[in-house]
């Protein structure tokens, strides 16, 4: 096995795409080194890309932020604008383990690691987050939502690195959210998560919405029939409740070790509304 | 925090709080552990586990793994020889050697997900593990049972054919699950039940829980060249492993020295032996030290749970609150093999009330799971569940206080038990009053909270101890201890020692002796090691006394019976006896080799006169109406320790045992899949309270004292396990008026409860 941390993405992306056997990237190593204890993966090649200053930085830009990939949930939990601007993402990468898994864990492997019941993919769905893809053909720019395509499965190509994430400019008067379900209060993973983000206008009217749902299907989900629920609407509890049972709907959800499928699609219903109710609050101070 | 002051007026160690002397190494990572001890030329063992839940183990070839380059040895079930069927005490439950050996590797069959089946030592782990995939096991796959109901049912998949239902004079003469049928009480239950103008009857369920101890089993064994040999492990009690890992291993008994290292927990399940014995073939084998050290996963699926049951409860009461006739049937799941502690359950289910029709009926049923271990008052928690659930909502159709209808019912001094012995002092009734008068049984509950109390009781142990206490030359005093330190005890015993010899604690050193140090020893179990190492220390400081007084006689020229040993120091008994300057503990040691050389103490005995300890709790939740999840607001322990040698042990031990009990309330379960493979072998999934799970715990230390230990002792470390599982249900029942029956009451469990019709 070897181990190579570069400090440019041309030598990172390199490194990948020529190693004849199993190469995997290295960011907080929270999940991968886990895996590799459990015997489930033994990479040739782990190229660590934490020395590649692009993804270690938190930066405004085009009044959003842009989040290097290997930036820590720490260090995103004590950004001020950030966290003032979109609480609900980085409640949720916060809630990723404890405070020592807190010092690696980064968003990138949260969502590369690719398990439907990452916290930060959700909020970070909700939020409308984009995310910069780095190859040796090139660069794209993809929706979040655009990388997992089911459970341990991305889209990325052999070489091909999360660089960062872009949340947008947020107009006045918008609040966002995270909750999730677990048994225990902390170090677990979640049954179920929702991510709700939303803007309201001066009377008090929703006025967008973006609602994504976790562990409950292959993929984290958007689902547009839950925003739908409140756009238009004063987020009321017949908003609530249409909101609840619009995530519920969505749900494609599996019994297994960590939740029944009715308990999951129950309780997506009754997080959405109780996120809902945070994110207009949240709304409301950011005038 | 409030301790009920008793006798501590005269005594000036014992009730203190002085800092454990294990402390400073624990937390700057000094300390050694099982898996700390490196020796020259060791070598890594690992082990090849079962991935079936039942099967027959057709062939096992090896030669591959052996061909290995760094392959030093591989052992089988070739390299152990069977053993007849004998029972043995073994911790607080019984074992047959015949299972033991098959439990440590399998011989005919495999019977449960990571059962043993090869063992390889080699020069580092990562060969091991290649050398593991190399070998070749043809299985032939069985049907399997889990569930301990299933187990039961004519036509259950059989696990040994030889098994018949002993203790059944009913049962057939054909192969069973059901190893033993056990019953106690006494009294007509039909006349008490005709009696009652109440009867609650109901059935639950319980899943097996794992002790969680930090620490995986680990040890170092080293096989001589001369056939002597040593281990180095993490145990409960190294002489109960150098008995069992002696017989398997064909040794002597006197030729093996066991070790115990520091212990990172242990709350029962490191009672029996596991990777010992193969350890010490692997290195007889190879000829180099052999390191064992289980993983997460390997804890999780084969060392032992305690046992999960089913059970029906019946308690009949008249209208004024007095019960009339308590009935049980217990259902313990053993695991692969017989031996759940179904006994101990049919003994103290209803042991908190005072009865005089009372009959328990108990089922030992082996399945497809590890074999069950020891853990924290075994057999107890499990039926608590059911009884003090059944009593709660007795006293809630008698429109009673649950407090005040145990306080009328409460087995106290005089009253004979309903496990048979006439009770002596016990404190159930401190433990009830102290609860009903504690601020949380009063505190007002808000919207979706409620509050639920429950009782335990759990008998404690003496048994086999040896102790060793030597003056050293500069008047300081060596103590050594046979019982392994998990819960503090080598402060408590320095405490004991100091109190007996007058002295400051500072200036005894406790240590816990290999097998070649001292006489055999029963195991750190059973609550028995503050009681009985205590015991002991006080009797190996009295012997001691007694040599230092005819130390300073011989000085003085006069009778010992003319010299006392007060405050550390012999002195003259009166004047009469002659005017003495008083001869100090380090006076008398420096002048030792001229008055008769070392000055020692030392007490071998087994110890009897255990006082059994008694808890109430009183447990606020606030029940998530939506979500079914549980907080847990407030937890209140009154437990009656006899006397508290260091109080803050003993509040650590009525926590800790309360977080466990809290941890198998709300979510600790084994999954297992439709092939019987456990889905959740590992801390992530088999979900223990994690601190911010918990609230403060207050503990309530009650003293009753016991009569038969020198400072009134009982033993602590397991009781108050055992009410918590129950005071949660009965607490998520006053929430939401839903009683659950099954553990745990997780929060799809209790949603559908809520949300259901029942
Ligand atoms: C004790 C514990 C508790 C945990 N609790 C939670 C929890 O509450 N919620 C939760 O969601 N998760 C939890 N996790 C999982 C894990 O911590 C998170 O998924 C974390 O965000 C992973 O980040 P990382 O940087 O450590 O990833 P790594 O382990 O470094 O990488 C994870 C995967 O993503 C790939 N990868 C990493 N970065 C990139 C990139 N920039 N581009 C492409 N691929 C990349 C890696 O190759 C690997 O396959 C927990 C883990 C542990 C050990």
């Amino acid at each position: 096995m070897r181990y190579e941390a570069p400090d440019s993405l041309d030598a990172a992306t390199e490194l990948l795409s020529s190693e004849p056997g199993v190469s995997r990237i290295l960011a907080g190593g929270t999940d991968l080194l886990v895996q590799m204890h459990a015997g489930m993966t033994e990479p040739d090649l782990i190229v660590d890309i934490k020395k590649i200053p692009d993804l270690r930085a938190i930066v405004a830009e085009d009044s959003g932020f842009r989040i290097g990939a290997a930036v820590t949930g720490a260090e995103m939990g004590e950004h001020r604008e950030l966290k003032s601007a979109w609480p609900g993402v980085v409640e949720a990468v916060e809630l990723i383990g404890s405070t020592q898994i807190q010092g690696r864990a980064t968003p990138g492997g949260n969502l590369c690691n690719a398990s439907p019941a990452a916290d930060s993919v959700p909020a970070m769905v909700a939020a409308g987050a984009t995310v910069t893809v780095v190859g040796t053909e090139g660069t794209r720019e993809i929706p979040v939502q655009e990388i997992c395509t089911g459970p341990g499965q991305t889209s990325l190509k052999k070489g091909e690195i999360v660089v960062s994430f872009k949340l947008p400019a947020r107009p006045s008067r918008s609040g966002d959210a995270y909750l999730r379900m677990t048994p225990r209060t902390e170090m677990d993973i979640a049954v179920v998560g929702v991510g709700v983000n939303l803007t309201m206008d001066q009377e008090g009217n929703c006025i967008d919405a973006r609602v994504a749902i976790g562990a409950v299907a292959p993929t984290v989900l958007l689902v547009p029939e839950a925003a739908a629920a409140l756009i238009g609407t004063k987020v009321d509890e017949s908003a609530l409740a249409e909101l609840a049972s619009a995530a519920s709907a969505a749900c494609r959800p599996i019994d297994d070790k960590r939740g029944t499928k009715k308990y999951r699609i129950k309780v997506a219903g009754v997080l959405a509304k109780r996120a809902a109710k945070i994110a207009v609050e949240r709304a409301g101070q950011s005038l | 925090m409030s301790i009920t002051e008793q006798e501590s007026a005269e005594m000036k160690v014992v009730g203190t709080r002085i800092s454990r002397p294990d402390g400073v190494d624990k937390v700057t990572g000094r300390a050694r552990y099982g898996a700390d001890l490196m020796l020259p030329g060791m070598l890594q063992g690992a082990t090849l586990r079962s991935p079936h839940a039942h099967a027959k183990l057709i062939s096992i070839d090896t030669s591959r793994a052996e061909a290995l380059p760094g392959v030093k040895a591989v052992v089988t079930r070739d390299d152990f020889k069977d053993q007849p069927s004998e029972i043995v005490a073994a911790g607080e439950l019984p074992v047959n050697y015949r299972d033991v050996v098959r439990n440590m590797m399998a011989r005919e069959k495999v019977l449960y997900d990571g059962h043993p089946v090869a063992a390889v030592a080699a020069t580092s782990m990562s060969v091991a593990k290649k050398a593991l995939k190399l070998i070749q096991v043809e299985y032939e796959v069985l049907p399997h049972v889990i569930n301990v109901v299933d187990a039961m049912k004519p036509g259950a998949p059989i696990l040994d054919e030889n098994l018949r239902t002993q203790g059944d004079e009913s049962a057939p003469d054909t192969p069973t699950n059901i190893s033993k049928r056990v019953q106690t009480g006494f009294g007509d239950v039909d006349a008490g039940f005709a009696a009652a103008d109440i009867i609650v009857e109901r059935e639950y369920d319980t899943e097996p829980v794992h002790q969680g101890y930090i620490e995986p089993q680990a040890c170092v064994a080293s096989y001589t060249e001369d056939g002597h040999a040593e281990i180095w492990v993490s145990t409960q009690g190294h002489f109960l492993i150098r008995s069992f890992t002696a017989r398997l291993c064909g040794l002597d008994v006197s030729k093996l020295k066991v070790t115990p290292s520091e212990i990172g927990g242990g709350f029962g399940g490191k009672n029996n032996v596991y990777g010992e014995p193969i350890a010490l073939a692997l290195s007889r084998k190879a000829h180099r030290p052999v390191k064992m050290v289980m993983s997460r996963n390997e804890v999780f699926r084969a060392t032992g749970p305690t046992s999960g049951a089913n059970m029906k409860v019946k308690v009949g009461c008249t209208r004024d609150g007095k019960i009339t006739a308590a009935d049980a049937v217990l259902n313990y799941q053993a695991g692969a093999f017989p031996g759940s502690p179904v006994m101990q359950a049919s003994m103290t289910a209803f042991a908190c009330y005072a009865l005089e029709n009372v009959r328990v009926v108990g089922f030992d049923v082996v399945s497809n799971r590890p074999k069950v271990a020891a853990y924290r008052a075994p057999g107890a928690q499990v039926v608590a569940f059911g009884v003090e659930s059944v009593m709660d909502e007795m006293a809630k159709k008698l429109n009673m206080d649950p407090v005040e209808f145990r306080l009328k019912n409460a087995a106290k001094e005089g009253v004979k038990a309903s496990f048979g012995p006439t009770l002596g002092p016990v404190g159930l009734v401190e433990c009830l009053e102290e609860i009903k008068s504690h601020p949380n049984y009063s505190v007002p509950l808000g919207p979706n909270q409620g509050r639920g109390v429950a009782s335990g009781f759990w008998f404690n142990i003496g048994g086999e101890t040896c102790v060793n206490m030597n003056l050293s030359e500069d008047g300081t005093v060596a103590l050594m201890v046979g019982t392994p330190d998990i819960g503090g005890s080598r402060a408590s015993m320095s405490m004991m020692a100091a109190e007996a010899l007058g002295i400051d604690p500072k200036s005894v050193t406790v240590s816990v002796g290999d097998t070649n140090a001292l006489g055999f020893n029963f195991l750190t179990a059973g609550s028995r090691t503050t009681f009985a190492s205590g015991k002991a220390t006080v009797e190996a400081a009295q012997k001691m006394i007694l040599e230092l007084r005819s130390r300073a006689a011989k000085i003085w020229d006069i009778s010992v019976d003319a010299v006392v040993w007060e405050e550390g120091e012999a002195r003259p008994a009166s004047s009469n006896a002659g005017d003495f300057e008083p001869l100090t503990l380090a006076e008398l040691a420096k002048k030792a080799p001229k008055t008769g050389g070392p000055i020692a103490g030392h007490a071998e005995t087994n110890v009897q006169g255990a006082g059994p300890s008694y808890a109430s709790q009183v447990a606020d939740v606030e029940v998530d109406p939506e979500t079914g999840q549980v907080k847990i607001l407030r937890f209140t322990v009154a437990q009656d320790a006899g006397k508290a040698i260091h109080p803050s042990y003993v509040e650590g031990q009525y926590q800790g045992a309360t977080a466990q009990g809290i941890g198998w309330a709300l979510n600790e379960a084994y999954i297992y899949d439709e092939n019987g493979r456990l889905e959740n072998p590992n801390f992530l999934d088999y979900r223990v309270p994690v601190a911010s799970d918990l609230p403060m715990i207050d503990s309530i230390i009650v003293e009753v004292p016991n009569p038969n230990h020198p400072y009134g002792v009982r033993g602590i470390g397991e009781t108050s396990i055992i009410p918590v599982t129950a005071a949660i249900a009965n607490a998520i029942e006053s929430a939401t008026g839903k009683r659950l029956l099954k553990l745990p009451m997780s929060p799809p469990e209790v949603l559908e409860a809520i949300e259901g019709n029942a």
